[in-house]
């Protein structure tokens, strides 16, 4: 028998347990096993997918925010995983943050109620709760993200309004006033849009809009677009009032109701007067 | 030193206008022109609207063409606005920007030149109305109807071909359709359409064609024809509204010197400021939002001026059916866009004629008929307008739907039952209310007009006094006869009740002192034989 030395350090506490050497060995090794099985426990949560990576899962601090503003406002219609409700709403898996912070922060999510096309309504989240949901959206099923920055920097507004023209002008209407689609839908018009939020819309192509994604318009033709588009919002109207730059039918409006009634008074005042 | 002969300023225009008239000899013909009378009544006044439009039209067009280019050659455009700054467009484009942003005025003058174009069509058809409805165009006056419905076809066509012009996105659009309404005619249609813009569309070639029809060949025409309806007008002398004095062999109303000419001027001034405050407050087809024209560039609410939306309305709610006869292909824009216009304008065309082979009436008419009394031409009016109006809403259903959260597909269903629903309605219940107006004249004459006086029998019951309007047979009845004109409904047209005023926003008359008020017959001038103001020398 081996006397222990009564001042090595590691002895003291097992020997404070009144426990034998062989004991130790035998703890040793069960703490090895339990390390061990840990460290592979471990690396398999880590890495494999499933219900408790997401459950348990490293979600940044804000994704964790947006989740639980998930599961108060969006888990009804979007389910418990974004994995959509058949006849409520679609799966938001790979949808990334760019269609989120599009859908929350122009106040079109959560919807009212279910018809032809969400509508633009005044946000229920602030911005920073809508990139909190976004980025839980994004860490859960990843996509297209809207980048950081001045998203009109550089833009060149005469090659912007040529973009436009040849690709949203066909449902937004050459002045971005909006357009009627079919069956009650429609293109809604551009003048209370964000920067952030035409980039998301070009990006994820949300309701009846097409993508265009990088490929098809580059980062910097979006920056043209988006150039142009608020060139628009701010522009006063050379010619006097726009009435609502909606062409011709507005302009048949003035003529009858500015025009004609006023001159068809001008003929009883004139008539009148003998 | 011989005298100087004294000069009598007095006497100037004396002598100046014995001078002309001892060259020209116009003295006796221009007393007749300056003395002939006119009617008045404020309905007779809207065809002046047009005409005025019109000499606006030829002012501010005049001025458009001293800056605009019709050339369809490709240019860099360098002008102030920016974001078309550096882009590839024609000079037709080019100088339409110029004249809206580099040229002083341009821009009010090209929107006073719009806009006037509108006013001339909008007030055509007002004017239109009110010869319809009043039965104006009736015997002799048939031609002058005729006349009126080509000048509102070939303003149509002037208007749609100025607004083409810029050859900016939309109205390229617009030519684009009118390209493919010509295409649709089976047979001719391809050669037409090719030989038009001499080539496959668009062309180098259109835009100056356009041109020229708008600015020489088309004014003229609408200028030679408005020379002839209002020479038709002197001719044949105004229709007038029945009344006292008044009759099929007469006209009642004010000289044309000097009582007819200050109104007409002042009417043209106040024609003139309306055009140019609209030009001035309300921008009309921005051409530098639409960019330039690109067949790949169609925007969304892409519709024609309002005088065309009818036609776009057709082409709209009309069903896509596609036939094939002997081997050529019908498309429905043949039947829509070339057979509905050609009927519309066709039926009101030959609308006077119609109408007197139906009522078999051949008589001469120099008075008119209130709409009242003639309730199924009134009614027929009314379901004309109905279905020209399902058609011009159908021409922007796509802004009712957007602008209202309306379903495009409901609008356009909308368009096609109303179209055939909405006009047999109109016409049964403006025929009603026609009855009903007429019933109610009846009434007035044979009870005479309500007084408001309440008065309790002797037996407990109660009834409404009556003022008759004249003497009463032995049962208190009026016997008085409908004259075709408006009956008096209230007391104070009677004179009762204080003064009535006349005038429109302020009383031309103060109530007179006894209270007795003014005499109610139209202010009628000696009534000059209609036979006199031809045969005078």
């Amino acid at each position: 028998m081996t006397v222990v030395p009564p001042d090595r350090p590691r002895g003291r506490f097992v020997r404070w347990l009144g426990v034998t050497a062989r004991t130790r060995r035998r703890l040793g090794k069960a703490a090895r096993l339990v390390a061990a099985l840990a460290l592979v426990g471990g690396i398999y949560t880590a890495f494999a997918p499933g219900i408790e990576a997401q459950e348990t899962g490293d979600l940044s601090a804000a994704a964790q925010a947006g989740r639980e503003l998930y599961e108060n406002s969006c888990v009804t219609c979007h389910g418990e995983n974004a994995q959509g409700v058949p006849d409520r709403g679609p799966s938001l898996i790979g949808v990334g943050a760019a269609a989120v912070e599009f859908q929350v922060t122009s106040g079109r999510m959560p919807m009212a109620r279910q018809e032809a096309q969400a509508e633009r309504k005044p946000p229920m989240f602030t911005d920073e709760e809508a990139r909190q949901i976004a980025a839980y959206i994004q860490e859960l099923g990843g996509g297209p993200v809207i980048p950081e920055g001045d998203l009109a920097a550089g833009g060149d507004l005469a090659e912007g309004g040529q973009l436009f023209r040849l690709n949203c002008a066909q449902c937004h209407q050459y002045a971005g006033s909006g357009g009627a689609l079919s069956s009650g839908a429609y293109a809604p018009d551009l003048y209370e849009a964000t920067q952030r939020q035409i980039y998301g819309a070009m990006l994820s192509g949300p309701q009846n809009m097409p993508v265009f994604s990088d490929s098809q318009l580059s980062p910097q033709d979006k920056a043209d677009i988006i150039a142009y588009i608020q060139f628009m919002q701010n522009e006063q109207d050379p010619g006097g009032w726009g009435i609502g730059r909606l062409g011709p039918s507005t302009e048949a409006l003035v003529i009858f109701l500015v025009g004609m009634v006023s001159l068809v008074f001008a003929t009883l005042w004139i008539a009148g007067k003998s | 030193m011989s005298t100087r002969r004294r000069f009598n300023p007095r006497q100037l225009p004396a002598n100046a206008a014995g001078a002309i008239d001892d060259r020209f000899q116009v003295a006796s013909p221009l007393r007749n022109v300056l003395n002939k009378v006119f009617p008045d009544h404020w309905s007779f006044l809207l065809g002046e609207i047009a005409l005025f439009s019109f000499i606006v039209l030829l002012l501010t067009g005049t001025f458009l063409t001293l800056f605009f280019d019709p050339s369809m050659e490709e240019v860099t455009y360098n002008g102030s606005y920016t974001p078309l700054q550096g882009v590839e467009m024609s000079r037709a484009y080019a100088s339409s920007l110029d004249i809206s942003f580099d040229v002083r005025g341009g821009l009010i003058m090209r929107q006073m030149h719009h806009w006037a174009a509108l006013l001339f069509m909008a007030s055509l058809i007002v004017h239109m109305f009110r010869v319809f409805f009043t039965g104006a165009f009736r015997k002799p006056r048939e031609l002058n109807w005729v006349i009126g419905i080509t000048l509102f076809a070939l303003g149509l066509f002037e208007g749609l071909f100025g607004y083409s012009l810029p050859d900016d996105g939309l109205s390229g659009t617009g030519m684009r359709v009118t390209f493919a309404l010509i295409q649709s005619i089976p047979i001719i249609g391809s050669w037409l359409a090719i030989s038009l813009a001499g080539g496959e569309f668009p062309g180098t070639l259109l835009i100056p064609r356009l041109y020229i029809a708008h600015v020489l060949l088309i004014p003229g025409l609408i200028l030679a024809l408005i020379a002839v309806h209002v020479g038709l007008v002197f001719k044949q002398k105004h229709t007038q509204w029945p009344g006292p004095g008044r009759t099929e062999h007469n006209v009642v109303g004010y000289r044309m010197f000097p009582n007819y000419v200050s109104k007409q001027i002042s009417f043209f001034m106040i024609v003139f400021a309306v055009t140019a405050l609209l030009g001035g407050l309300f921008q009309i087809n921005p051409i530098w939002l639409f960019g330039p024209y690109n067949p790949a560039v169609v925007s969304a609410a892409s519709q024609p001026d309002w005088y065309a939306m009818f036609l776009d309305g057709l082409v709209r709610i009309f069903p896509a059916w596609e036939t094939r006869f002997l081997g050529y292909t019908i498309s429905p824009l043949f039947w829509a866009g070339i057979v509905g216009m050609g009927l519309i304008i066709t039926l009101a065309a030959i609308y006077p004629f119609l109408e007197a082979r139906f009522t078999k009436d051949k008589a001469h008419h120099n008075l008119l008929e209130r709409p009242r009394d003639n309730p199924n031409r009134t009614a027929l009016g009314a379901m004309a307008i109905t279905f020209y109006m399902v058609l011009l809403l159908s021409g922007v259903n796509d802004v009712i739907a957007e602008r209202f959260n309306i379903s495009l597909n409901a609008m356009t269903w909308a368009g096609r039952i109303g179209l055939l629903l909405l006009p047999p309605l109109a016409y049964y219940i403006t025929h009603r209310i026609c009855l009903g107006l007429q019933q109610h004249d009846r009434e007035v004459l044979v009870h005479g007009v309500e007084t408001g006086i309440i008065r309790r029998l002797p037996d407990g019951r109660f009834e409404e006094v009556h003022q008759p309007l004249g003497p009463v047979d032995e049962h208190g009845h009026g016997q008085l006869e409908y004259a075709g004109w408006a009956v008096p409904k209230k007391m104070n047209r009677l004179g009762a009740l204080g003064a009535a005023v006349k005038g429109f926003f302020v009383p031309i008359e103060g109530p007179t002192p006894d209270g007795k008020g003014a005499p109610q017959a139209e202010q009628v001038e000696a009534g000059q034989k209609r036979e006199e103001v031809t045969t005078g020398r």
